[in-house]
């Protein structure tokens, strides 16, 4: 559940201040100072955790700031501009504001943009954007004008989208609203159309966020909904009049209610914070609400009165309450439908995600798949969890529909490479409830032509669409034959990784495919190995002469193991330098896919029997590996993202050896590890009999506490020798 | 002793209860079984003095009949060195008094403690903190203040607003004189000792002058608002610090006026408002004030300024308590958590030329409000509502490792508060305000070591007897025949004689007492009961003749050499010619009971006694001394015995010197007489003297493995101390018949079960 916590409030504000509000919070140089701007003369530095001012500057009577100071984090300066025009630089040292770097610019500026990890970005009221370098390079340089007449800027933000600034604005003109998306390196502004949903709300507020190539922009409108565009950031040519959506995400308040001084905030990817009054309810209260659940998480009155502006930096909201500006910290846990349903047994340790092993049957309201990957995964990851209350609107619908034929039929003769684009800009676009039926469709007629025309191999689009995470083993059963066929290792290990319902036999094919096939095609392929790199140090150059060894159907790597089952008797500090990798780490990251998937004992049993002697002895030994690296700290895990659990590893172990245990008896290179394996399982049993030992022990112990705790009096031999 | 021996002692065991007759079965009143063992405990109503209840069944028979019967056996068909059934009373409900002031004098190295009762009691830190000497408490003296003046000279003063001063050497009070300034809160000397300041209720200070047989008041200094709670004078004695509610006050002793005042901050981490009491000030040499208050800070003030120069925010709950180290170079506070901290002056700067306050080491011994603290020059010393009294060595201020290097935590009196008729099984237990007798129960069966034997009847409470007045008792004794029961107040002493007849107890006071008897310091019968000994004031030793019904004033024997110190402890012979007595210090006398006439000195010796007896037959007496030595000394042949002096050439196992309680009783086994039995607190010896004395590289404690040792390993490892730690903390211990010994024991966790809850810490991880 998300909280609110204790606020408190920062002393020194002016009390100039009062309730019109505050220019801006800004971020100061280090995570705890912000910056503080208000609508006359003042600019305040605080260090929030210890509520008080560090620093103030004002400027000079009869001048007035215009845009909210901001710190230049690259050169730890502050900026800020006054009289619309007027450009100043300072440094914490500096006292006198009047006394620092001055530079009166061409055109008024909306505002200053300064995010950690970029330099800063002037945006003009008309619309163009200068480095503020470049400004102060040359300050007098010509502004162009980028938006028309009587368009006003309403909001604006700036993200850092793979280290990439991206800039994005919203203007007005006549209620209609724009979305500039301005980004640099190329220089490349895009301009899209709001359309507004069912009825034209008036909007209030704005936020973005950002989250791979992709933003989502909120808009707040008066009647307590929040209406969701998405927004791609394609490196594509600018077209021309781009329209986008909205779609309604939340309905803050009952209908009817209109709104006012209303703010609000985008906490996490689950989470906004929503700040204002209705008619109904005068009281202002802030509240933080759950998107994906559409359950409001907590609320708090705010009976001072706010200025209807709301800033959230950290796990920080920042609002103006009453004369004082007021610092409240939140928490937003990780929301599950456990979570929201009030049944989150234990929260997961940090890092190790689950995979829901569970068939979307669910997927028309909203799929319910867990997010695995944090790296690796499409711009659609979070966008994909929303789910639409609202009445469609048929026309739209029915819209979709033919753009989903046309789509499909496209695919039928496109290239692959222009599959890609289309599909791409395909899965930007539309987000509608039959979504993961439409993927379906996509994939299986996808597979249908990889299967009738054999060169055709869209791999890309199929990762594309495997990572969408709505797809099921079940939904496209001929996908991974027709990948298994084609030995594509990553795609197999997306499959493994994303399908929740992979039968045994295909998972057996797979683990076949991974310990055949030879490192070298390996060497050139994507393999994700998040769930090796903890462990498996990279690049390892010896490697190349064992994997000769192990295809010759030779293995010295037994002979290795002995040694070091010597070396581990003889010293234990050895063991970390001798244990190596019996596979490359590609392998292994691909042999962790296998580990992770789900299986049933019964099935899988007789399909792992098919495996060949020189398989089952790679596998168990790198299994082995995998167990002695888990013993050699304390709580027995593997470091890393995802590594496989002691469990899994146990667990497989044991069934390649209850498959295969007479072949493995019989062979000579198996007996070093068999006798490894032995050892481990003596020394289980010598810890587990000495724990009873300790236990009965123990328990004499508290017999012997008891008899003494005995009454008041008592007649008791004694003996002296 | 043989294997087969001891496996023969077995049947003779079983035979010896065997041949027991049964008791007859009880036949107890409603009334009684109200009062029975586990009722007591229950619950107790009020009492009148001498209100009896009793039971009484037909034992008196039976133990005679024990007695007779282990006169016929034979030692040697014994098994063991001993076999013991082991009464082990847990029911003695005493519960130490809490500790208010402590005082610690640097020239004797001495420390006074008072106790809430207002008893007050002499630790000597010299002679292994042995307590070797004792005020009973009073209930009108609430003892608020204790202090030292002209050298060795102790004074107190109490909520009834009167100093007290104390009589060291006769072990009295020497005199009480009103402050006039209602109750006293606070009390100190100035450095040189002849003057004292009181702070009193009404807010005024009063300067006494101490002459040497009195104290007179000098002056009476401006009078301040409220209490003074706290006073503290300036080591050069021109100026007091007094602490009171909301302020610190700083006082011109000549002129009595006030030169400083320093207000408390008023502002807590609490919400509430409430008022800063400064539980305790020091006033050092340069000027600096160092308060403790209640709102758990100790703060260090500048006298000539007025100013706050250092602020310690120590706990939430109180600082009751302060004291500083002579050399001004350390001081400890006590807080109300239980917790005592240490606060070192540490040079700030590599030259030394400045130096800082620095708190450096906090020690969690007590669980209650430390309401006092000292500072010895190697020690901090603690006390408080929890009864320990903590002496904390500084390991840095320690040289060589000896009594003084080790942590000590004195619980329990080093005086025996119990005695007991070992014919009638009957024990006597000594609480401040009242005696309890007990008669123990019996058995029937016998067992191995360690057994818990089935219980044919259980210990029963006889009597309880409340004193008389406001003064507590200071001590008591049972005769052996359990007859006689006497007790002493610091003014009264009373006599009792009991009778047992059916299933009651009768008692009746001796009303007709000699007028000399008005007071005892120690109380002793002789073995057949038909003499009372009293150790009384000015050091005289009364001997009375005990008849049915009245007394006979035999003889008092004058101390030796015209000093009138008190008597501390006494032993009598068993065959009634020698009395022994020891005094505070003045070494042990011999007196000739036949002739009436002193007998010789036992040659003088640095620590003193801390338990002496004679042994029969021999006529041996055994000392103990609080330095851990033991000796014998043949009281015919006026010397020490041969294996008194064989122990001191030998010397005694390091172990056994390192123990740090002391000796409270010794006994004899009446059919061994190579046997001496001793114990101290937290461990039971029987010394046989005719085994080899172990050296420092022999295990002291070898009890538990000689049991799992063969016979023959058995015979070479053996040595004369045969110690048992079973039964801990040991208060008494003794000796009834030849088979059979008494252990009361007192479990600290049944006096904590009676101590008021303490102040409610967060523990880490509940």
């Amino acid at each position: 559940m998300a909280a609110l916590e204790e606020d408190f409030t920062l002393s020194g504000l002016v009390p100039g201040a009062g309730l019109d509000g505050l220019l801006g919070v800004e971020q100061g140089l280090k995570g705890d100072l912000f910056l503080v701007t208000d609508r006359g003369r003042t600019v305040i530095l605080y260090k929030v955790s210890d509520q008080k001012p560090l620093g103030c500057w004002s400027v000079k009577q009869g001048q007035k700031i215009t845009c909210p100071a901001v710190c230049n984090f690259q050169t730890g300066e502050y900026a800020v501009v006054h009289d619309d025009k007027v450009l100043r630089v300072w440094k914490n040292e500096d006292v006198n504001l009047d006394k620092v770097f001055k530079a009166t610019l061409s055109a008024d500026v909306y505002s200053i943009h300064s995010v950690q990890n970029t330099e800063p970005l002037v945006l003009f009221r008309e619309g163009a954007v200068r480095s503020l370098d470049v400004l102060l390079a040359e300050p007098q340089q010509k502004i162009e004008a980028v938006i028309s007449d009587e368009e006003v800027i309403k909001w604006t933000k700036l993200f850092l989208d793979s280290n990439q600034p991206v800039l994005i604005f919203v203007t007005e003109k006549h209620g209609n609203y724009f979305v500039y998306v301005q980004m640099f390196n190329p220089h490349n502004l895009c301009k899209y159309t709001l359309l507004p949903g069912e009825e034209p709300p008036v909007t209030l507020s704005f936020a973005a966020s950002v989250n791979g190539r992709l933003v989502t922009l909120l808009c707040l409108s008066c009647t307590g909904c929040i209406y969701e565009t998405l927004i791609p950031l394609n490196h594509g040519k600018p077209e021309e009049k781009k329209v986008l959506v909205t779609s309604l995400l939340l309905k803050t308040y009952v209908s009817g209610d209109v709104l006012k001084g209303v703010s609000f905030a985008i906490l996490d990817k689950d989470h906004v914070a929503v700040m204002g009054t209705s008619l109904k309810a005068p009281k202002e209260n802030i509240s933080i609400w759950n998107i994906k659940f559409q359950t409001l998480q907590t609320s708090k009155e705010l009976p001072q009165g706010t200025s209807g502006q709301l800033w959230c930096y950290g796990e920080k909201l920042f609002i103006l309450h009453g004369k004082f500006l007021t610092v409240i910290p939140f928490k937003c846990e990780i929301s599950s439908l456990a979570a929201a349903l009030g049944k989150l047994k234990n929260i997961q340790a940090p890092g190790t995600q689950t995979m829901s092993h569970f068939v979307n049957w669910g997927a028309f309201q909203g799929d319910g798949l867990e997010s695995r990957d944090s790296n690796n995964l499409t711009p659609l990851k979070g966008q994909s969890k929303r789910s639409l209350r609202t009445r469609k609107n048929e026309t739209r619908s029915q819209l979709e529909d033919s753009t989903n034929k046309q789509f499909l039929s496209g695919i039928k003769d496109a290239s692959e490479k222009h599959l890609d684009q289309q599909l791409s800009k395909f899965l930007a676009d539309k987000r509608t409830p039959d979504f993961q039926i439409t993927i379906g469709h996509i994939v299986s007629e996808l597979v249908g032509r990889c299967k009738t025309e054999p060169p055709f191999y869209p791999q890309s689009s199929l990762v594309q669409l495997i990572q969408t995470q709505v797809l099921s083993y079940s939904l496209c059963p001929d996908l991974m034959a027709v990948v298994l066929e084609k030995r594509d290792v990553h795609l197999l290990q997306l499959c493994l990784q994303q399908f929740p319902d992979i039968p045994e036999s295909i998972t057996c094919a797979c683990l076949k495919v991974f310990l055949s096939i030879g490192d070298d095609s390996l060497e050139g392929t994507n393999v994700n190995m998040e769930s090796v790199i903890g462990y498996i140090d990279f690049p390892q150059n010896e490697k190349t002469g064992k994997k000769e060894v192990l295809q010759n159907g030779f293995s010295p790597v037994l002979l290795e193991e002995e040694n070091i089952d010597d070396k581990l008797n003889k010293s234990d500090g050895m063991m970390n330098t001798t244990l190596t990798c019996p596979v490359t780490p590609q392998k292994a990251a691909l042999l962790n896919a296998i580990l992770h998937s789900a299986y049933s004992e019964t099935f899988l049993l007789p399909n792992l029997k098919d495996l060949t002697v020189q398989h089952v002895i790679l596998f168990l030994q790198y299994l082995h590996f995998l167990y002695e690296k888990c013993s050699e700290n304390a709580s027995m895990t593997l470091p890393g993202p995802c590594p496989p659990t002691l469990n899994q590893i146990m667990d497989w172990i044991c069934l390649l050896l209850d498959a295969h245990f007479t072949v493995v008896v019989m062979i000579p290179e198996a007996k070093g590890i068999l006798t490894s394996l032995y050892k481990f399982v003596k020394a289980q049993v010598w810890v587990y009999s000495e724990l009873n030992k300790i236990e009965g022990s123990l328990q004499q112990l508290q017999k012997l506490h008891q008899q003494r705790n005995m009454g008041l009096y008592s007649i008791e031999v004694l003996e002296l020798i | 002793m043989a294997a087969a021996e001891r496996g023969a002692s077995r049947p003779t065991g079983d035979n010896r209860t065997s041949r027991r007759r049964r008791p007859p079965p009880l036949t107890l009143s409603a009334h009684f079984r109200l009062r029975g063992v586990g009722d007591y405990f229950r619950g107790q109503s009020a009492r009148t003095w001498c209100e009896v209840e009793a039971g009484w069944g037909g034992e008196r028979t039976i133990v005679r009949d024990a007695g007779l019967e282990a006169g016929a056996r034979n030692p040697e068909a014994d098994g063991g060195m001993g076999e013991f059934k082991v009464h082990r009373v847990r029911f003695f409900n005493y519960v130490p008094v809490g500790i208010r002031c402590v005082a610690y004098n640097h020239q004797s190295n001495r420390l006074a403690v008072s106790r809430v009762d207002g008893t007050v009691e002499i630790y000597n830190l010299a002679a292994n903190s042995f307590q070797e000497k004792f005020f009973p408490g009073h209930e009108g003296r609430a003892t608020e203040a204790l202090c030292w003046a002209k050298g060795q000279r102790l004074f107190s003063a109490g909520l009834n607003g009167d100093i007290i001063e104390y009589d060291l050497e006769k072990m009295s009070v020497k005199y009480s004189v009103d402050g006039f300034g209602g109750p006293i809160w606070s009390m100190a000397a100035d450095p040189s000792g002849s003057y004292l300041a009181i702070g009193c209720e009404d807010g005024s200070v009063k300067l006494f002058q101490v002459s040497p047989d009195k104290i007179q008041l000098e002056r009476t200094l401006e009078r301040q608002k409220g209490r003074i709670l706290s006073l503290s004078w300036h080591p050069s004695g021109t100026h007091i610090a007094v602490g009171s509610i909301d302020y610190i006050a700083v006082l011109d002793a000549k002129s009595g006026s006030t030169t400083q005042k320093m207000l408390m901050d008023k502002r807590h981490p609490g919400s509430q408002r409430r008022r800063c009491v400064v539980w305790g000030v020091a006033f050092l040499s340069d000027g600096t004030v160092v308060s403790t208050d209640s709102a758990g800070m100790v703060q260090f003030w500048d006298s000539e300024t007025g100013t706050l120069v250092q602020t310690h925010p120590l706990t939430s709950s109180d600082v009751l308590s302060i004291a500083v180290a002579e050399k001004e170079d350390s001081l400890v506070v006590g807080t109300a958590e239980g917790t005592i901290f240490h606060f070192q002056l540490i040079p700030s700067r590599s030259d030394g030329k400045q130096s800082q306050w620095v708190r450096t080491k906090p020690f969690q011994h007590h669980t209650h409000d430390v309401r006092s603290v000292a500072h010895s020059p190697t020690a901090l010393i603690s006390g408080g509502v929890d009864a320990h009294l903590v002496i904390r060595p500084l390991m840095e201020k320690v040289e060589v490792k000896n009594y003084d290097a080790a942590l000590r935590k004195i619980t329990f009196p080093h005086r025996r508060l119990i005695s007991c008729a070992k014919k009638m099984q009957l024990l006597l237990f000594q609480f401040p305000q009242r005696l309890e007798l007990w008669r123990l129960g019996a058995t029937d069966a016998a067992g191995k070591n360690e057994d818990i034997l089935p219980l044919s009847r259980n210990a029963e409470h006889l009597l309880q007897l409340k004193k008389k007045g406001p003064e507590n008792i200071c001590c008591s004794c049972i005769s052996p025949c359990g007859s006689w029961i006497a007790y002493s107040t610091a003014s009264r002493f009373y006599l009792y004689r009991m009778n047992y007849e059916n299933n009651s107890v009768s008692i009746k006071r001796v009303s007709k007492l000699p007028k000399f008897l008005s007071s005892a310091f120690q109380i002793l019968f002789s073995g057949d009961s038909a003499m009372l000994y009293v150790a009384s004031n000015q050091g005289s030793l009364h001997v009375i003749q005990l008849l049915e019904g009245s007394l006979k004033h035999l003889h008092t024997f004058q101390p030796q050499s015209g000093t009138s110190e008190a008597i501390s402890l006494l032993a009598v012979s068993p065959d009634g010619n020698w009395l022994a007595a020891a005094g505070m210090s003045s070494g042990v006398s011999i007196y000739n009971l036949k002739h009436l006439k002193p007998h010789c000195m036992v040659p003088a010796y640095n620590f003193p006694v801390t338990a002496l007896a004679i042994a029969p037959n021999t006529n041996n007496l055994v000392i103990a001394h609080s330095d851990q030595q033991v000796f014998e000394f043949s009281i015919p042949q006026k010397q020490y015995t041969d294996w008194s002096r064989k122990v001191q050439k030998h010397g005694l196992h390091y172990l056994w010197l390192e123990r740090d309680t002391p000796i409270t009783h010794i006994t004899f086994h009446p059919k061994r007489p190579t046997h001496i039995l001793l114990h101290d607190t937290y461990m039971f010896c029987i010394i046989d003297k005719s085994m080899p004395l172990p050296d420092d590289k022999t295990p002291l404690f070898n009890q538990l493995s000689l049991r799992e040792a063969s016979e023959n390993v058995r015979r070479r490892h053996a040595h004369a101390f045969k110690i048992s730690k079973k039964f801990q903390p040991l208060l008494f211990m003794d000796l009834l018949d030849e088979g059979t010994l008494v252990a009361v024991e007192r479990p600290l966790e049944d006096i904590i079960a009676q101590l008021p809850p303490p102040i409610k810490r967060k523990k880490f991880g509940t």
